[in-house]
C-alpha cells in the first residue's frame, strides 16, 4: 500500500505565460490567474449585480447590497462616521480576500492568500496606510498611541515599549494569521485526500474527513476575511481616535 | 515549502498590485457607487411612503373627526326640533283644552242663564196665575172682588215665606 503525499505541492507557483519586465520576473502564474478570477467574480457580483439599481432587488443585486451593508455596518460599528471615507479600500480588501479563500477551494484550485508574500503584502499597506492616516490627521501627537491612559509613570517604561512593539507587530499578526490558516487548511485536505486512494475500500473514510472538512474550511474562508477586514477597521479606528 | 521560494515573490506582487489595484478602481468608481445609488433609492422611497400614509392617517382621522362632529351636531339638532315640537304640541293641546273648556263654560252658562230666565218666566207666571187663583178665590168665597195689587201682595207674601 503505497501513500505518497505531497501536500505542500498544491502551493506551487506555476509560471504559464513567462513574461519578464526590464529584468523582473512578472511571468502570469497560477496565483495570477486566480487573483484575476477574484477581480472578475467580484466585478460580475456589484457591477452586474446593482445594474439595474432595481427598487426590489434581484438575487445578486440582494448580495451586493448585503455585502455593501455589511461593510458599510463594521466600518460604522468600528471606525466611526470618519473611516467612511477609506469604504472603497476595505471593501475591496474584503471581497479580493473572500473570493481568493473561497475560489481556492474548488477542488484543483490555487489559493493566493496561502501565500505569506501575499498576506504579508497587503497587510502592509495596511499597516502603512493606517500609519499615515494617523500621522496626517494627529502629527506628533499620534505618537500618544503608545501611552496608555492613567498608568503610573514607572510603569510607563515598561508599558510603552510594549505597545510600541505590539504596534509593530501588527502587519506580521494580520498576514500571519490569513496565510497560516489557508495554508494548514488546504494542506490537511490535500492530505487526506492522499490517503483516499491508498487506503482502498476504506477510502470512504477519509474521503468523509474531506467532506466535513470542506465545510470547515468555507467557514474559515469567509472567518478570515472577516478577521482581516475588522482588524485593519480596529487599526483604523486607532489611527482616527487614537484610543 | 513554496511559500518562501523568493523567485516566485516578485511576479505573485505584481499581480496582486495589478488585480488589486484593478478591482479598487472597478469597485470605488462603478461598483460600490451603484450598490449605493440603489440602497439611498430604496430609503428614499421607503420614507417618502412611511410619510405619505401618515399623512393620509392623519387625514383619515380628521376626516373621522368632523363625521362624528357632525353626527353629535346632528343628533344633538334632533333632540332640539323633537323638544321643539313637543312643546309646540304640548302647547296646541293645552290651547284647544283650554279653548274647549272655555266654550263649554259658555255654553253651560247660557244654558244657565235660559234655565234661569224660563225659570223667572215660570215663576212669573205662577205668581200672576196665582195672584188670578187668589181673586177668583177670594170672590168665591166673600163674593167680593179684591184687587189685583193685594191679591199680589199677599201671594208674594206667602211665596216669600215658602221660598
Amino acid at each position: 500500500m503505497a501513500i505518497e503525499l505531497h501536500p505542500l505541492e498544491q502551493f506551487k507557483i506555476e509560471p504559464w505565460i513567462p513574461l519578464h519586465i526590464g529584468g523582473i520576473d512578472a511571468s502570469f502564474t497560477n496565483s495570477a490567474l486566480f487573483m484575476i478570477a477574484s477581480v472578475i467574480v467580484a466585478s460580475c457580483l456589484i457591477i452586474l449585480g446593482a445594474r439595474k439599481r432595481a427598487l426590489v432587488p434581484s438575487r445578486w443585486q440582494s448580495v451586493a447590497e448585503i455585502s455593501y451593508e455589511f461593510i458599510a455596518g463594521m466600518i460604522d460599528e468600528n471606525v466611526g462616521h470618519e473611516g467612511r471615507e477609506y469604504f472603497s479600500f476595505i471593501f475591496t480588501l474584503f471581497i479580493f480576500i473572500l473570493l481568493g479563500n473561497l475560489l481556492g477551494l474548488i477542488p484543483y484550485g490555487f489559493t493566493f492568500t496561502s501565500h505569506i508574500i501575499v498576506t504579508f503584502a497587503m497587510a502592509g499597506v495596511v499597516f502603512i496606510g493606517v500609519t499615515i492616516i494617523g500621522l496626517a490627521r494627529h502629527g506628533f501627537h499620534f505618537l500618544s498611541l503608545f501611552v496608555p491612559h492613567g498608568v503610573p509613570p514607572v510603569l510607563l517604561l515598561l508599558l510603552v515599549p510594549i505597545e510600541v512593539l505590539s504596534y509593530f507587530i501588527r502587519p506580521f499578526t494580520l498576514s500571519i494569521r490569513l496565510f497560516a490558516n489557508m495554508m494548514a487548511g488546504h494542506t490537511m485536505l490535500a492530505i487526506f485526500a492522499g490517503f483516499v486512494v491508498g487506503m482502498g475500500i476504506f477510502g470512504f473514510i477519509p474521503l468523509g474527513v474531506d467532506v466535513l472538512l470542506i465545510f470547515l474550511e468555507l467557514l474559515v474562508a469567509a472567518l478570515q476575511a472577516y478577521v482581516f477586514t475588522i482588524l485593519t477597521c480596529l487599526y483604523l479606528r486607532d489611527a482616527i481616535h487614537l484610543h | 515549502m513554496p511559500q518562501l521560494d523568493l523567485a516566485t515573490f516578485p511576479p505573485q506582487l505584481i499581480w496582486l498590485a495589478i488585480s488589486f489595484i484593478l478591482l479598487y478602481v472597478l469597485m470605488a468608481k462603478v461598483g460600490l457607487p451603484r450598490v449605493g445609488e440603489a440602497l439611498l433609492a430604496r430609503r428614499t422611497r421607503i420614507n417618502g411612503d412611511l410619510e405619505k400614509a401618515a399623512q393620509m392617517k392623519n387625514e383619515a382621522e380628521a376626516v373621522i373627526a368632523a363625521y362624528e362632529k357632525a353626527l353629535s351636531e346632528a343628533r344633538m339638532q334632533a333632540q332640539i326640533t323633537l323638544r321643539e315640537t313637543m312643546e309646540q304640541l304640548n302647547a296646541q293641546s293645552a290651547e284647544r283644552q283650554r279653548k274647549v273648556v272655555e266654550e263649554l263654560g259658555k255654553e253651560t252658562a247660557a244654558a244657565e242663564k235660559r234655565i234661569a230666565q224660563a225659570k223667572t218666566e215660570a215663576l212669573g207666571s205662577v205668581r200672576e196665575v196665582a195672584v188670578e187663583v187668589t181673586r177668583a178665590a177670594a170672590q168665591k168665597l166673600t163674593g167680593r172682588d179684591i184687587d189685583a195689587a193685594r191679591a199680589g201682595a199677599a201671594v208674594d207674601d206667602v211665596m216669600r215665606e215658602r221660598v
